[in-house]
């Protein structure tokens, strides 16, 4: 794993490497370079299956995060590479002719973070919302809780509580152990 | 009246006591044979009146809703089948009762009211508009047109044999001791027929096109309330009137009520044994099995004749 | 229980266009005529639903009603984590079909709609055609504390909260999830309702037609099939 990097460095503008464990990491990659970099891991370096396309929000830096997980399945290897997105104007670039799959993320993608991709297939179709007329509900400024109350009736009596002191009242007093 | 030899009217009041006896012990064996399955797989099965509760429950539903005349006729048809099959074969052999309109009609018509009842439903269920029947429709017809091949084919053998389509008389050659049985007068032609048997029962090998876990339920799938129940009716009067063919052409008649339930039922049994220990087939699939082996058999029984 | 902030407004609700292919428009037929079409229109009937009397004799009614609740056929259809819990009714340890239980694959020959558990929106559109599509008398069960007031989905974004206010529902069973005992208790329950002629979910979702379509509408912004499927 830390040979590709070392290649790779030479080459491309790469973040500092987070290990999660030995034959997966994470590094943050510029936006101009990911094609180049996806395209070399999926021909040079047998990084042959994109596991996931997916998204944070990071709301407080203005930015969105994409996630490519590329794996190789020979030498059981998994890279995650990160892009930072501009949260104001979301617009991604399409890797579907990488692997047609990303349309489906992309699909996905475009319709929960409302992150576009221009050139997808079939990218502006519903995915599995129906009618949907709010913000897209995966980013962090929409409530569902405050949606969902604005939108479907609440059976009265409803109590909510909360595990820890309930667990403590009901069942043994000194939960989680050793506190008291 | 000259038309017909030796008819009376009372005949069609024994004809429908006939039809009656046939329903209810159709009923009760449907429900019993399903509750041997269950009870081979460990449950406890349906309550054996479970039938007429359905049949009811589907009576008293309160709304229907129509999709033009075929669509009315389709279980029409399907119950005058069965009816009709009924109607035209010695129920019970030798009996002034039960031995319905045998007179008025022979093996050919036997054949084609087996047919008549699908025929009627492909066009019921086509006019109900529901893509699912009409797939369902197209793979039973396939499928039924194949299965009688073999039907045919034997009952052709057999009425060479006797030298006769008249169905009394082919019981009455029978009689006597069990080996004057076409079983064994006839095997080849009898294995023939029986292969179609099994084919037409709608059990598993080769119920794909009536099966509720295949496209959903296939021609009825639009049916519902008395349209289902008369159909109901006939899924089980239907069996045993094909049965009662069988056993009169096969297996020497009954003379007597018991004798009568009891062929019927081990000849039912046949096609239920089979089904719970075979898989279902695809259409091809099992087109393919009547081209192979009951055609061969059916043109051999011929031959041997 | 309110929401802690609520400086979060939904949208107000904007319309939905309908889909291409169900718009009124005007055909020109393979032999030159030009006609217009509306496909909402052209092949569903738009009679609203109606109320059907009870038999006129009270025996009679008893009578059908003891047949219906021994012969409850339910309509194969699974929503949420219940749909997994219905499967074992079906094997030895169980045996749903003892009681007259069974399992249809059409509306068309169902009597009972068991609503399995959460309900998205998108499943609620399908949910209500299937049971609009089912013969009179019919009846609906929920499953689950979703289905009561939302259960663990209680604040998702997609799911309804009480299923009574869609579709007339005959029985719950609480529970998350409701083990196979407790839906044959369920059914049991069921059946002493219908027997005691009370299971007239299908009149009262007739009489309170308008009401029902307006709580349906509500949620389900892209209403793009006719007002009742039947
Ligand atoms: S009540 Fe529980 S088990 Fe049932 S659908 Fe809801 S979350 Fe799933």
């Amino acid at each position: 794993m830390r040979h590709i990097l070392y290649r790779l460095k030479d080459r491309y503008h790469l973040g500092t490497p987070v290990f999660q464990r030995d034959d997966l990491c994470f590094v943050t990659v510029k936006r101009f370079e990911l094609r180049a970099i996806l395209t070399e891991l999926r021909d040079v370096e047998g990084f042959t299956h994109l596991t996931l396309l997916t998204a944070v929000d990071w709301i407080e830096e203005q930015q969105f995060q994409l996630t490519y997980m590329v794996n190789n399945r020979v030498a059981n290897l998994t890279l995650a590479l990160r892009v930072m997105l501009d949260r104001e104007d979301a617009t991604g670039d399409t890797i579907h002719d990488l692997w047609p799959t990303a349309a489906t993320y992309q699909r996905e993608l475009r319709e929960m973070f409302g992150i576009t991709f221009p050139g997808s297939p079939r990218v502006d179709e519903e995915f599995i919302l129906e009618g949907w007329t709010d913000l897209p509900p995966y980013r962090r400024d929409f409530d569902t809780l405050a949606y969902s109350q604005q939108t479907y009736n609440d059976r009265p009596g409803r109590v909510t509580h909360d595990p820890k002191t309930h667990m403590q009242k009901t069942l043994y007093a000194d939960y989680p152990k050793g506190a008291k | 009246m000259t038309a017909f030899p030796n008819f009376e009217w009372v005949q069609i009041a024994y004809a429908l006591l006939t039809l009656f006896i046939v329903i209810n012990y159709g009923m009760v064996m449907t429900a019993v044979v399903r509750k041997i399955g269950a009870r081979v797989g460990g449950r406890y099965g349906i309550p054996v009146w479970q039938n007429y509760v359905d049949l009811l429950k589907n009576i008293a539903l309160r709304s229907k809703i129509s999709h033009g005349v075929m669509y009315y006729l389709g279980p029409v048809f399907r119950l005058t089948g069965g009816v009709g099959l009924l109607m035209f074969v010695p129920t019970i052999y030798g009996s002034e009762w039960h031995q319905n309109f045998s007179y008025a009609g022979d093996l050919i018509l036997a054949l084609y009211f087996v047919f008549f009842g699908t025929l009627g439903m492909a066009l019921g269920a086509g006019e109900s508009g529901h893509p699912h029947s009409a797939i369902g429709v197209s793979r039973g017809l396939a499928q039924v047109t194949m299965a009688e091949l073999p039907l045919a084919l034997g009952v052709f053998a057999l009425s060479l044999q006797y030298q006769t389509l008249d169905i009394t008389e082919i019981v009455a050659a029978q009689q006597g001791s069990i080996f004057n049985w076409t079983v064994f007068t006839n095997p080849l032609a009898t294995v023939a027929a029986m292969v179609a048997f099994v084919g037409t029962m709608m059990r598993s090998p080769f119920d794909v096109a009536m099966a509720p876990q295949e496209i959903p339920i296939g021609p009825p799938t639009e049916y519902h309330s008395s349209y289902l129940a008369l159909m109901q009716t006939n899924r089980v009067l239907f069996p045993v009137a094909k049965t009662v063919i069988y056993m009169n052409l096969f297996f020497g008649g009954a003379t007597s009520w018991a004798e009568f339930a009891i062929k019927v039922f081990c000849l039912y049994m046949i096609s239920v044994v089979i089904g719970v220990v075979h898989p279902r087939f695809r259409v091809e699939q099992s087109i393919r099995f009547f081209l192979k082996w009951g055609l061969p058999i059916g043109v051999l029984s011929i031959l041997v004749v | 229980m309110k929401d802690v902030d609520d400086k979060f407004l939904k949208n107000p609700d904007t319309e939905v266009p309908l889909r291409e292919e169900l718009r009124p428009r005007k055909v020109t037929t393979p032999d030159g005529q030009e006609i217009d079409i509306d496909p909402l229109r052209d092949y569903f009937c738009e009679a609203k639903p109606k109320v059907h009397p009870k038999a006129y004799s009270k025996i009679v009614e008893d009578f059908y009603n003891w047949a219906r609740a021994n012969s409850l056929w339910i309509l194969g259809f699974g929503t949420g984590c219940g749909a997994i819990e219905m499967r074992p009714l079906m094997t030895p340890r169980f045996d749903a079909y003892r009681y007259g239980i069974q399992w249809r694959p059409t509306p068309r020959q169902a009597n009972l709609l068991v609503i399995s558990g959460y309900l998205s929106v998108k499943t609620l559109k399908r949910a209500i055609r299937a049971y609009e599509q089912m013969p009179q008398p019919k009846y609906v069960m929920g499953l689950g504390s979703c289905t009561i007031n939302g259960g663990m989905y209680w604040d998702s974004y997609n799911t309804i909260k009480r299923l009574d206010d869609y579709l007339p529902v005959d029985m719950y069973v609480a529970g998350c999830m409701p083990r196979p005992e407790a839906l044959l208790h369920g059914f049991m329950e069921l059946k002493r309702v219908i027997k005691e002629g009370k299971g007239e979910g299908a009149n009262l979702y007739a009489e309170n037609f308008d009401q029902y379509k307006a709580n349906q509408k509500a949620v389900i912004r892209d209403w793009d099939m006719p007002d009742y499927n039947w």
